[in-house]
């Protein structure tokens, strides 16, 4: 009984001291909502508040949050220490003639429309929502649907500010400190706290693309489909992953080349989904009518419109928080890069896996990626990309077994960002350069003050 | 910088959550901001952020609240950068622990320099900026706090009451000259000062804060609650008879 109350007077005298110190105990939530990490959080609005959000309370680690857009346990630090970098979000240069900008982790992709569109430049890549931060851009190595083209977000990197676990804050590029700069492209917040970022811009002459859509009817239409577009400048392919049989693989096939004329801005403000959805709601037959619906949205001949740069990125923004529609267990993704080849045949096994399991998913995303990444960890290879939502259920674990064993067998790797469930040994031989990535983090990070909750299921920290 | 018509914000504790999104508000419509502030490191960040995002000139201005012998110059100083016509937001303030200020009276002199002597100080030599220029608009950040004491924020909640009585004699003065003054008794916003604090009833965000203050602010004078909820629940709290406002625990 006393001891007890010894106890709560010491939790209660250590919540003081840690709101004192700025710290708040929060629940932090990865994109999919299949997990919750209580921790302590800390959310500078300046760079002075960030040095001192360095000082953990004891016994705790550190990992940094950018937009929340991570879906499984990557930004997650269950009773250790997060570093909100949300309100750090000045554009700190911007040269109009190179497209050069520096900005402060916390500037979104949204920020960057918002603000150079108007002028003419557009961010060199984009993941597909505009609220991942320039952070969390760097610490996944984040590519979009002009990775054939332009590579992924890293390459367009000339040099990061990062603050190390140890206090110290240093500028790395590929001359100065090269492999640290290696290791955090794509290091996924490990390394220490990016504080600036510098990158160049692209220019466009108008705000808005010409969008070519057709319908693809399985996938060998739609391999031969990304083979025909290979010089497009933006391809996705949106696969209704509900389709079995003769029309396995059938979708979409969108490209796009920017336009000289623009088009008005589109009006109105994003939509916030209302309620969370029960979980009942979300069944095979009311996806495989969504899905069909969206398959002849596009009419059979085919279709060309002008799309404002917005809505051709991030179809989905356009109704926030459309994650809480899977309901309150929420859902995981899975996405993973096959190489060109042995990855056909890869891909055919894993569609035919998704489809004879029957799980709900929308839309599944086919993207064709060009050169690998720079950073150790980074996720392109050259090859075929597949993206899927799959809503939380049990024996789910069976069915991510089975897309990892044959995304392995096919020399293929998951992709960390969307990832939950993939398995350490899995990793480990996905990801060749991991070991180097570790001898790396261990120079900056000697005590392990940084780590996260996937770094712990991977086997990157104890 | 150069005379135009555009007016310059003068924003008075600019690293403030609140400050930083009002400017951002100004600057979308096209004013120049002056940031007035003590961290030097992060104005300058600021103002290369919103002349970069509105092509509006923005340049920071060392300014300590505390340090009363200062002002003269410093407004002298901001009146000849802006070159025009100066709008300000005061949003300068701490918030200590109440505990805190009663164990030690250094802390609770600060609070009360900081919140109010420095705020008065500073607006008195404002004050015939201001009316030569015959016209502009002064927003200052109340609270609801200042409307009745409670337990646990009564001397923070006391400088904004004092601040109020002040502003609305200044307010009385400045309207003979054509220049509005606006006090906003302001609900909790989510900024770090209320960043480690349990959860807040009503709680807005910066931005759509500012919106709202940036609304009120091109319009007419006087007090006004922001977020508008605040007006129905103080108004109760306010009328709660003494022996039953004792008892609550708010
Ligand atoms: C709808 C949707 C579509 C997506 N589409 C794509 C896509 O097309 N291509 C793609 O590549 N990805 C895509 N993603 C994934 C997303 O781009 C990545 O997960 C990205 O890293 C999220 O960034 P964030 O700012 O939300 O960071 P968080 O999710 O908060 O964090 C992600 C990781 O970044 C680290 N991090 C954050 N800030 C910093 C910092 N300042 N310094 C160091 N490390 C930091 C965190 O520690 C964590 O490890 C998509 C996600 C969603 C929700
Ligand atoms: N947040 C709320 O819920 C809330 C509610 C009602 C009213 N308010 C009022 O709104 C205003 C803004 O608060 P906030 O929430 O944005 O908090 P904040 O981030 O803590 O901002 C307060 C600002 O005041 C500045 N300041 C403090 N002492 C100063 C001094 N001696 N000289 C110059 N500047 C000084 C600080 O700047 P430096 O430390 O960098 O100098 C800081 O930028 C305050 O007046 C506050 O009382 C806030």
């Amino acid at each position: 009984m006393s001891d007890t109350m010894t106890e709560e007077r010491a939790a209660a005298e250590a919540a003081e001291a840690h709101r004192a110190a700025g710290w708040k105990q929060v629940s932090l939530q990865g994109w999919g909502r299949s997990s919750a990490a209580p921790c302590l959080a800390a959310r500078p609005e300046r760079m002075r508040e960030l040095m001192a959000a360095l000082d953990v309370p004891e016994g705790r680690t550190l990992l940094p949050y950018g937009g929340g857009r991570a879906y499984g346990d990557q930004a997650l630090n269950t009773g250790g220490a997060a570093v909100l970098t949300g309100r750090l979000d000045r554009i700190l240069a911007f040269d109009p003639a190179s497209g050069l900008v520096v900005t402060e982790p916390g500037v979104t992709f949204a920020d960057l429309l918002r603000v150079f569109l108007p002028r003419g430049w557009l961010a060199p890549t984009s993941p597909g929502t505009a609220f991942v931060t320039m952070g969390g851009a760097v610490a996944n190595d984040v590519h979009g649907k002009n990775h054939h083209r332009a590579g992924s977000f890293g390459d367009h990197v000339l040099w990061l500010d990062l603050l190390l676990p140890d206090g110290r804050q240093i500028r790395i590029s590929d001359e100065e400190e090269p492999a640290l700069f290696r290791a955090t492209i794509g290091g996924m917040g490990l390394t220490g706290i990016i504080t600036a970022v510098c990158f160049r811009m692209q220019p466009v002459p108008s705000n808005a693309l010409t969008v070519q859509s057709r319908r693809i009817r399985n996938l060998d239409d739609f391999l031969a489909g990304f083979a025909a577009a290979a010089d497009a400048t933006w391809s996705v392919g949106w696969i209704d992953a509900l389709a079995g049989g003769a029309s396995l693989g059938r979708g979409i096939l969108e490209t796009a080349e920017p336009s000289e004329t623009g088009v008005a801005l589109p009006a109105g403000k994003t939509k916030a989904f209302p309620l969370e959805a029960p979980s009942w709601a979300l069944n095979r037959m009311s996806v495989k009518a969504f899905n069909a619906l969206y398959w002849r949205r596009v009419p059979e001949a085919g279709r060309q419109q002008l799309q404002h740069y917005g809505k051709f990125l991030y179809p989905l923004d356009a109704v926030l928080h459309w994650n809480r529609m899977y309901g309150r267990r929420g859902f995981h993704q899975f996405q993973c890069v096959l190489p060109f080849g042995p990855g056909e045949m890869a891909l055919r096994r894993l569609l035919e896996t998704i489809s004879a399991a029957g799980d709900a998913s929308f839309l599944a995303v086919l993207k064709v990626m060009g050169r690998p990444g720079r950073g150790l960890l980074s996720f392109a290879l050259p090859g075929y990309s597949l993206a899927l939502d799959i809503p939380a259920r049990p024996g789910l674990r069976g069915l991510f077994a089975s897309l990892e064993r044959i995304t392995r067998e096919a020399g293929g790797r998951i992709y960390l960002a969307k990832d939950s469930l993939l398995s350490a040994e899995g990793f480990w031989e996905m990801y060749p350069e991991a070991q180097r990535f570790q001898e790396i983090r261990h120079s900056v990070d000697p005590e392990g003050r940084f780590s996260s909750d996937m770094a712990k299921r991977l086997g990157l920290a104890a | 910088m150069s005379a135009t018509m555009q007016p310059t914000w003068l924003m008075l504790g600019a690293s403030s959550a609140v400050a930083r999104a009002f400017a951002q508000e100004a600057a979308a419509h096209g004013a120049g901001i002056l940031l007035a502030g003590r961290d030097m490191e992060d104005l300058e960040r600021q103002a290369a952020d919103l002349s970069i995002r509105h092509d509006v000139p923005a340049a920071p201005v060392p300014f300590d609240a505390r340090d009363t012998a200062s002002h003269a110059a410093f407004v002298e100083d901001c009146a000849a950068r802006a070159g025009g016509p100066l709008n300000v937001f005061l949003a300068f303030g701490v918030m200590p622990d109440q505990a805190e200020a009663d164990r030690d009276p250094a802390i609770a002199a600060g609070m009360v320099e900081a919140n109010f002597t420095g705020a008065t100080t500073v607006l008195a030599a404002l004050a015939p900026v201001l009316e030569a220029q015959k016209q502009g608009v002064v927003v200052a950040l109340g609270s609801v706090a200042g409307d009745r004491g409670r337990p646990r924020n009564y001397l923070y909640g006391a400088t904004k009451a004092a601040l109020l009585t002040y502003l609305q004699g200044y307010a009385a003065r400045l309207s003979r000259s054509g220049v509005r003054v606006l006090c906003l008794k302001a609900g909790p916003v989510d900024t770090a000062m209320t960043w480690p604090l349990p959860k807040l009833p009503f709680m807005t965000t910066p931005r759509g804060f500012a919106a709202g203050a940036w609304k009120l602010a091109q319009k007419g004078g006087g007090g006004a609650y922001l977020p508008r909820i605040w007006w129905p629940v103080m108004t109760i709290i306010r009328s709660l008879p003494t022996r039953i406002f004792n008892k609550l625990d708010i």
